[in-house]
This record gives structure tokens, sequence and C-alpha cells, in this order.
């Protein structure tokens, strides 16, 4: 197992390379010159030249390239531009927000769906079926930034139950040692914050969540319907156990390995799909600061946050590796 | 009644978690708060250095937390801030100012003319990092007598004064910034300005609490929460549901719809912002006066307003409006497109001959900016021009601008909240500068004199008669003038101010 962890890890860093020469290129062939959004009124050539001289981008690309590969081998990805801070500490500071986000949004999504799931193949043939065929179509219909403004207008305007932007109340003062308030405020028992922490939540985790879950609900569906009628489910029945606990008991852990498999590239779409829904919302996250670091140009922060998304798609999809191994032993002994 | 094991467990439960729920929601019944709906969020709080201290967006919160060397009124005129008096010598070689006496910074310590000097002094340093180091880089040699502070000018500059209450006039504590670095200031800041600091998450919300201390009087809201909400959507939501107290920048329908509910009100100003064409002599089109001239015939600036702003903006002639130094309300370019169709034939064009060129636009930067390009273009095409909308991010504006390739029409807002000409008229037609479009010798002979002018009333004349010829030549098209639109609960007063700063210590309960 450690030889095939260290293995993919290994795999990982010709991918990480190639993803930070793609997007150092990237970011400076596409419209907009940093410098230019901030030369002063009146400035004359020799600011303008201070200007490109300051942030680095008056040396050739190449030469660019260099320092902030060498910066970056150290964990230093530079200094932003429009925030006039360390990129990695930006990072670091705003990532909690966007994984608590992802992993309550993705929770969700795996417990709905699973449900949608078992409801759909204890009522296979049956109006029941018919529902979960029906709703699981029309919110994968609809695109997770349709749902977060229609929970904003439903939840948030004409039955206020949810909080419409931000992380936490910003009337108290949260006193926690960490970034990662839901988690830390869970484990200290301060329960308030961890509700208003999860009510700012909500709706956002509950937009991206819908389609992913009702993806999880079709796939799993059909792999549930699948081993119901293997022999050994069919045994199970013959034996008089009820239809849910063959499911759930038995046919569940078998289906669920193409289901994770989907559910894990998902994830990954998941957190790209917090760039949209965190701006609805406010949601200080990556995916806000992702929006604000391409409309100001800002290239360092540019490049640290699509190397960050590349190291998260790399974990999930690690992750995932060996979730296949718990769940099928097969894989495990193999 | 009895007891059960179960049912202790579970009234235990109940009890610790209201034990630990109840006081947030106590909290969040505190009624000395007004929490604002902002459409931006605060990069970075030194207001001096960097590419946030040139963002007039945020300038009401620096304004709020930090003073300016002179401050302004709601209408743009300019009024004390730590200085209580301030002039040029005799000479015009020189300045004085005369510090606030009993200001103090927000940890009690005095602000002192220590204080003017250092910052002055950080602000013109060309390795400061201040984008407005060019203005202050003008000052040298400073000295202190008691509360009076003297400073050497290497050239007069009429608008000096103006700057130190715009972008980056803003006075820091030396003693604080030194002690605790640059980091450290982003991490805690302090100012002397009306609210204090009391909570900063980025991009999600700054908690100010009203400075007691303050020189001009205590604000009349205890805290305010400024939200970072930078979806318009959103904010509405915000106001609508009574999660905010007052919003900003949100469209024009919209504020028609909520100021008519009960429970809110609607406040609008017009503010120093306006919408303009940049006409570029980069084709040869675009040398043709009457070319030019049918442009700016052709478009029906009040039906623009009306139709596409709900009547929310003021239809101008020149790069200045009504509030500005140098407004003069005798230019004018009025609507005429019979005209537009004569001066185009003049030079050979017509609706089946049509002058063809580019015009580029920003989409969604600023309030219907494409449907209002798509209507001047419509216009247009009525008198005999034809232009291909190029739509851009306005990061690719500023690039092109910079590199003085622009299409021969391009759309763009100019703000100038300390009204003068220089900032307005100045910076954007004469060719030395970064953000012109048009470059010509004539316009620059007629402006070059005036960067100087000491004699203000000439200054401002000349400025007039700059505007004058730019309009008799057609070299740039003014639209109008924003107006911004600020929703508020019926409960509170909100005072807008024309320089568009929405600011907190103006709010009071109605």
């Amino acid at each position: 197992m450690i030889t095939r962890i260290l293995s993919r890890l290994l795999q990982a860093i010709p991918t990480l390379a190639g993803v930070a020469v793609l997007v150092f290129v990237l970011v400076r062939v596409v419209p907009g010159d940093p410098v230019a959004m901030m030369i002063p009124p009146g400035a004359d050539a020799d600011v303008v030249a201070r200007l490109y001289a300051q942030y680095g981008l008056d040396k050739p690309i190449l030469t660019q390239f260099v320092i902030w590969a060498g910066q970056a081998l150290h964990g230093d990805f530079g200094m932003s531009i429009s925030l006039r801070q360390g990129v990695t500490g930006l990072i670091f500071s705003r990532l909690p927000a966007t994984l608590e986000l992802v992993a309550f949004a993705a929770t969700l999504a795996v417990l709905l769906g699973g449900a949608l799931a078992v409801f759909g193949t204890r009522y296979a043939g049956r109006a029941g079926e018919a529902v979960v065929d029906g709703l699981t179509g029309f919110i994968l219909s609809v695109p997770d930034f349709l749902w977060g403004l229609a929970f904003i207008v439903g939840f948030g305007v004409l039955l206020p139950l949810f909080p419409i932007s931000g992380r936490n109340d910003p009337s108290y003062s949260l006193g926690l040692a960490s970034d990662f308030i839901l988690t830390e405020s869970f484990l200290r028992l301060r329960w308030g914050v961890t509700a208003d922490i999860l009510a700012h939540m909500t709706m956002p985790a509950v937009a991206l969540a819908l389609p992913l879950a009702a993806m999880i609900a079709r796939v799993l569906k059909s792999s549930l319907a699948e081993q119901m009628a293997q022999d050994y489910a069919l045994l199970s029945r013959v034996k008089g156990f009820s239809r849910w606990h063959v499911i759930v008991a038995e046919a569940l852990r078998n289906a669920a390995i193409p289901t994770v498999s989907l559910t894990g590239v998902q994830v990954t779409f998941l957190v790209g799909g917090t760039v949209l829904i965190e701006k609805i919302f406010s949601y200080p996250g990556i995916g806000s600061l992702a929006i604000d670091a391409v409309v100001n140009r800002d290239l360092p922060l540019i490049q640290g946050l699509i190397l960050t998304f590349a190291v998260l798609f790399i974990l999930i999809n690690l992750l995932l590796d060996f979730s296949y191994a718990l769940l099928d032993p097969r894989l495990r002994h193999g | 009644m009895n007891l059960t094991r179960r049912g202790l467990v579970a009234g235990g439960m109940t009890l610790a978690l209201a034990d630990r729920i109840l006081p947030i929601r106590a909290a969040r019944a505190d009624s000395g708060t007004v929490t604002i709906a902002y459409n931006v969020g605060l990069p970075a709080w030194d207001p001096t250095v960097g590419p946030s201290a040139v963002n007039p967006t945020i300038q009401a919160i620096y304004q709020s937390v930090f003073d300016q060397y002179i401050g302004q009124n709601p209408d743009l005129s300019f009024t004390g801030g730590l200085l209580e008096k301030w002039g040029w010598n005799d000479a015009k070689t020189g300045i004085w100012m005369d510090v606030r006496k009993g200001a103090m910074w927000h940890d009690g310590s005095p602000v002192t003319t220590d204080d003017i000097i250092w910052s002055l002094t950080r602000a013109g340093d060309p390795k400061g990092g201040n984008p407005i180091q060019f203005i202050w880089g003008n000052l040298s040699n400073f000295k202190a007598d008691g509360s009076r502070v003297t400073a050497d000018a290497h050239g007069y500059d009429p608008a000096l004064f103006k700057w130190m209450a715009f972008l980056t006039g803003y006075v820091l504590p030396k003693a604080y910034f030194e002690k605790v670095g640059a980091e450290g200031f982003e991490k805690k800041p302090i100012g002397s300005g009306p609210y204090m600091v009391d909570a900063f998450e980025r991009n999600a919300f700054l908690r100010l609490k009203a400075n007691p201390h303050y020189w001009g009087g205590k604000p009349a809201i205890d805290t305010v929460v400024f939200k970072f909400v930078t979806d318009a959507s959103a904010r509405i939501a915000e106001i609508e549901s009574g999660a905010s107290d007052v919003t900003l920048e949100i469209p024009y329908e919209e504020f028609d719809r909520l100021k008519a509910k009960s429970g809110l009100k609607g406040v609008t100003t017009p503010v120093s912002d306006i919408g303009m064409i940049f006409i570029t002599n980069v084709e040869p089109a675009m040398l043709d006066a009457n070319v030019r001239h049918a442009m700016v015939k052709a478009v029906d600036k009040k039906l623009l307003v009306d139709k596409l702003l709900r009547g929310y903006g003021i239809p101008i002639d020149t790069l200045e409006a009504p509030q500005y130094a140098a407004f003069d309300a005798d230019i004018k370019t009025p609507y005429d497109p019979e005209g537009a169709v004569k001066l185009l034939a003049a030079s050979g064009y017509s609706k089946d001959k049509p002058v063809k060129f580019t015009i580029q636009t920003t989409r969604g930067f600023k309030p219907k900016d494409y449907e209002m390009i798509q209507a001047i273009v419509g216009m247009w095409r009525k008198v005999g021009i034809d232009a291909t909308i190029e739509v851009y991010e306005i990061a690719k504006h500023y690039e092109l601008r910079a590199a003085h390739k622009l299409a021969p029409a391009a759309f763009y807002n100019w703000g100038n909240s300390i009204g003068d000409p220089t900032t307005s008229t100045g910076f954007a037609m004469f060719s030395h500068s970064p953000h012109s479009g048009w470059h010509s010798d004539d316009v620059d002979a007629l402006i070059g004199p005036l960067w100087g002018e000491a004699d203000e009333a000439k200054r401002i004349a000349g400025w007039k008669a700059v505007d004058k010829y730019i309009a008799d030549n057609a070299l740039v098209l003014p639209l109008l003038q924003y107006v911004q639109p600020i929703i508020h609960k019926a409960g509170l007063n909100v005072v807008p101010s024309v320089s568009g700063a929405l600011l907190p210590a103006r709010i009071t309960r109605a």
C-alpha cells in the first residue's frame, strides 16, 4: 500500500510541473496587463517602468518563470499584486473555508443521493422510482449557480431561513485559533457558532450538492438494480429478509464502487463549482478569491490558485484510489 | 410528572444547546449596529500604497478609519481634515499646513506634526509604492514649528491640496506603523478616523466601532458592519430580507422597485463618475472632423438616460460634471441627427456608404454599458456611421489605453471625486498622460501651461477654454454623469456624497 501511495505521489510531480508551466504561459497570453490597471492618472513613463520592475514583469518571460518556479519550490508563490500579501498565506487562509464547504456539500450530496437511490430501488417499477427519476432529471437540468440564485430568493428573501452571504455572523467575534472554523467550533463544543456557520453554509452547500446528489442517485440506483438481480440478493429475499434490509445491508456496499468512482470525479468538479457559488454567496473561500484574482489580473495569485486547485484534484483522486481498495478486497490484495 | 432517564438526557442536551446558541441570537439583536451590504471587498488596509489605494470604490472604508489631510463635504467642497488650515507661500515655492490640535490615533496617542511629515515623506518616496508618488514627490525639506508644518515644492501645483483629499491622501500613524511594520499594520490597522477596526475578515466583512474620541464628534451609529457582497442580486436580497440595512450600486429598476416597498427608502445623487467615449486618432476616419462631429451630434444622450437608465443620469457635454470646478454650462453639443447627416455627406458618407470603424466597450462593468453602446451604434447607423462593437474586459481597456492602441471609439467611465479639471479633462486629453485617447499638439499646447497656472481664476478659465476647444472639435464624446442609487431601511437617514463614498459617519437614525 505504501509503495502504491509513493508511486502515485511521484506521478503527481510531473502533472503539477506541467500545470505550472501551462498556467504560467496562459496567464501571460490572456488579454489584460496587470500593471496597466494600476497606472495612476498623470503617471509618466518612469512611473510605469517602476511598476513593471516592482512586480518583476520587466524581465523576459523565461526569467520570470525561473524565478517564480524557484520560489514556488520553496512554497513561496510571490506577492499578490492586488492584495499586497503573500500568495501562499492568502491561499492557506482561504482554503479551509472552501474545504469545509466542499466537504459539507459532498456529505450532503452523498446522503441525499444515496437516500434517493435506495428509495428508488426499494420502489423500483413503481411510482416511487418514477418520482426519483423525475426529480434527479430536473435537478441535473439546472446548473448549481441557478440553484444558488433560486435559494437566495426562496430561502433568503421570501422565506428568510438562512443567511444570504458570508461564512459567519459578523456581529460577534469567533475567537477561534484556526481557519477551519466549522470543525474547530464543533470540537470546542461551541455549538452556537457551529450552528451559525452551518446556517451560512447551507444554501451554498446545497446548491453545490444538488447536481452531484442527482448524479449519485442515478448511478447508485442503477448499480443497486444490478446487485438486486444477483443470486446473493435473491437468496436473502428467499430467506425472508426485507427488501430494505437487502438493499441497505447487502447490496449497497457492492453497488458503491462505481458510485465512489463517479463521486470522486464529480467532487473535483464540485471544487471547481465553488468559484461561482462562493461569488454568489460572498463566501470567503478560494473560489471567490480566484474570481477577484482574474478580474484584477493578479498573475501571482492566479498561478498560486490554479496550482492549489490542481493539488486538490490530485489529492481527491488519490483518496479515491485508496477508497476503492478499502471497498473492494480484490484491489486491496491484488 | 414522571421524569425518565431519556427525558433527563434530552432536557440536559436542550439546555446545553440553548446556552451555546442563545448568546449569538442576542448579539444579532444589537440595535446599535448598521449593516451595509457593500459592493466591493477591501483588498488591503494601507490606503497609500498598491493598486487598492487608487480604487475609488473602497475610499468610503478608508475614510471611515483614516483621516485625510483635507476633508470633503458631500457636495465635493473642501473642509478641514487633519489639517485645519493650509496654503502656498506667497512666492508659490512652498506650502504650509496647520495640523489639527486634539486629534488622536485609535490607540489614544496624539496626532502630531511628525505623523504628517512622515506620511508625506513616505508618500513621496519613489520606492515606497505610492501610486500617486508623482504628486507627493513634489514636496521636500519638511519642517515643523509648533503645529505648523512647512515644505518646499519643486514646482507649483494648483491641485496639490485637492490631492490631499483624494487618492492616497491619508495620514498614517508614524510611531505605530514603525513599531508593527507593514504586515502588522495590515493585521491591526489604526487610524484617526471616525471609526475603529473591530474585526476584519477579508472578503467577508469588516466590523467598525465608533471612535468616542473623534475630533469631529462620535458618530451616531455605534457599530457599522460592511458586508462584502459583490454580487448585485445578493445585495438586493440582503436588503430585501432585512439582513442588511443599507446597500448601493444596484440596477436602477431594482432601485425603483425596492424604494417603493414599505420599510425601505431610496436616495440618489449624481456622483463624480462620468460615462464617455474616447475618440482616438489612430485611424484616418477619426482625423476627419466631420465624422467626429457627426458621431457626437447623432447621439441622443437624454434618450439614453431616460430609456436605459430610467432617468438616473445627467447628460453632459464636456468631461466636466456640473459639480466640477471647471464646469461650463454654456458649452453645448446638442443632439442634431440632420446636422450629422449633412456633415457626413460633406465627407462623402451616407447610410448607403457609411463610414466604418470599431467601438470598444465593456459589458456589465457599468450600468447598461453594452446596451448603451448598442443604442449609440443604432443612432449612428441612421446617419451613416457603421460601427462594429467589440466587447472587452476592463483590464484589456487599460492595457490598450496605456499602449495607445484603443479602437477609434472606446467606452469608458471616468471618476474625479475632487472635481478638478486636471484630473478629468487634463489626464483624459493630454497626450503625455497614459490615460488619454486623443493625442494632438494643439490640445497639448492649450493644456500644457495650465498645469502650473498660479492664478486660480485664470486657471479655471483656461480649462473651460480647453473644454470648449475639445467640444468644438469633437475630440471626445462625453455621455452622462452617473447617479448612485442607495437603498436603506426607513429608520435611517443616509447622506450620499457626490464623491460616491457611502460614509457610515454620515448615517444617522431617523
